[in-house]
């Protein structure tokens, strides 16, 4: 850090931005732990078939995995395009 | 019956073997009965740490296969006679540990110790993820550096998961933090993790600060654990986790930099 980053006192210091990455990327790690690591592929292929019928995006769809004490829930989420989009599905 | 003590990381070169001949050492000083165990097949390197490099005649493996009784493998400490190693195979077979072996060593030697300190290698392979299998209590050795924060909570999630108390449902092993390498001077300059940002990020109970210290290497090139060097500071920094680890109330040292007198500022000493 230069004497006038000291004093304009705007430079973030280099440890400070380790912290705030590692504060971000252990959370997200956490989350992400536990979970089956077939998540991604189930979701790569769901997507595949879904774009049979439908033209989504590849963005909006998203599978994710909650578990509390007694159940797990897998849950699936499908953002359809308009209708003007959808009557012109991709056959494969 | 023995306590077991895994010594992890994750991340290489943080100083887990260096904590390892400390700890062992430090409680073998004590009074306690300690072996300490290298679980990294195919690159040993506690028997050099520990200065008894010349004395392997048998490693864990052969113990494991049968090839040697324990007695026969454990080298006993010149210095301390309450200390023990058993150093690592430098075989490159890298199934030649088993959860059922490293089970059944550990079982015989808890018969006779008090604490067994796991030296685990680096990574999670096979030799890391046995050498807390059976743990009790881990030390996570941490520098205050982001890759090695970022290891240390991957191997938390293991530790919490893939353990034989997490497997079993028992009361989960205790984790320790250890912060090793750490420079008070950088920390002020804001160039350096402090001690509270590691805390903070990994939330772990701190067993101890390990100051970066000329005396680590001075210790490992001569092969005498550092603890021995009773007049460095890593050295008395050592001394302060094994007391802290057996429960007694020592206030941690070495956070702070070292208030320099007049002259010292002035010559820069």
């Amino acid at each position: 850090m230069g004497l006038l980053d000291y004093f304009r006192g705007t430079r973030q210091s280099s440890a400070a931005i380790a912290k705030e990455r590692l504060q971000i990327l252990v959370a997200h790690e956490r989350s992400e732990r536990g979970k089956p690591d077939y998540l991604p592929m189930l979701q790569k292929e769901l997507l595949e078939v879904i774009r049979k019928y439908v033209n989504v995006d590849p963005e909006s769809i998203s599978v994710s995995m909650e578990q509390d004490d007694n159940r797990e829930i897998l849950e699936l989420n499908i953002i359809l395009p308009d209708d003007g989009e959808r009557k012109k599905p991709k056959r494969v | 019956m023995a306590r077991i003590i895994v010594v992890t990381s994750g991340k290489g070169g943080v100083g887990k073997t260096t904590t390892s001949a400390a700890i062992s050492m430090g409680l073998a000083l004590k009074g306690h009965r300690t072996a300490v165990i290298d679980f990294d097949v195919g690159l040993r390197n506690l028997d050099l740490i520990m200065g008894c490099e010349r004395r392997v005649v048998y490693d864990f493996v052969n113990v494991i296969n049968g090839e040697a009784t324990l007695n026969q493998a454990l080298i006993k400490d010149k210095r301390c006679e309450k200390l023990f190693i058993l150093p690592a195979s430098q075989t490159r077979d890298k199934d030649s540990l088993t959860v059922e072996g490293v089970g059944k060593v550990l079982k015989d030697l808890a018969k006779d110790f008090d604490y067994i300190v796991c030296d685990s290698p680096a990574g999670i392979e096979r030799g890391a993820t046995l050498a807390m299998y059976y743990a009790d209590d881990a030390i996570v050795v941490t520098n205050p550096e982001v890759s090695s924060v970022r290891d240390s909570d991957r191997m938390l999630g293991i530790l919490a998961s893939k353990s034989r108390r997490a497997e079993q449902g028992e009361e989960p092993i205790k984790e320790y933090l250890l912060l090793t390498r750490y420079s008070p001077v950088r920390v002020r300059l804001g160039e350096m993790l402090s001690v509270e940002d590691v805390q903070e990020i990994l939330s772990l109970h701190l067993l101890g600060v390990i100051p970066e210290s000329k005396a680590v290497l001075n210790a490992s090139n001569s092969g005498a654990p550092v603890i021995l060097d009773e007049k460095s500071d890593a050295g008395q920094a050592y001394a302060d986790v094994v007391r802290r680890y057996l429960g007694e109330d020592v206030t941690h040292r070495f956070i702070d930099e070292e208030k320099k007198s007049l002259l010292g500022r002035l010559f820069g000493g």
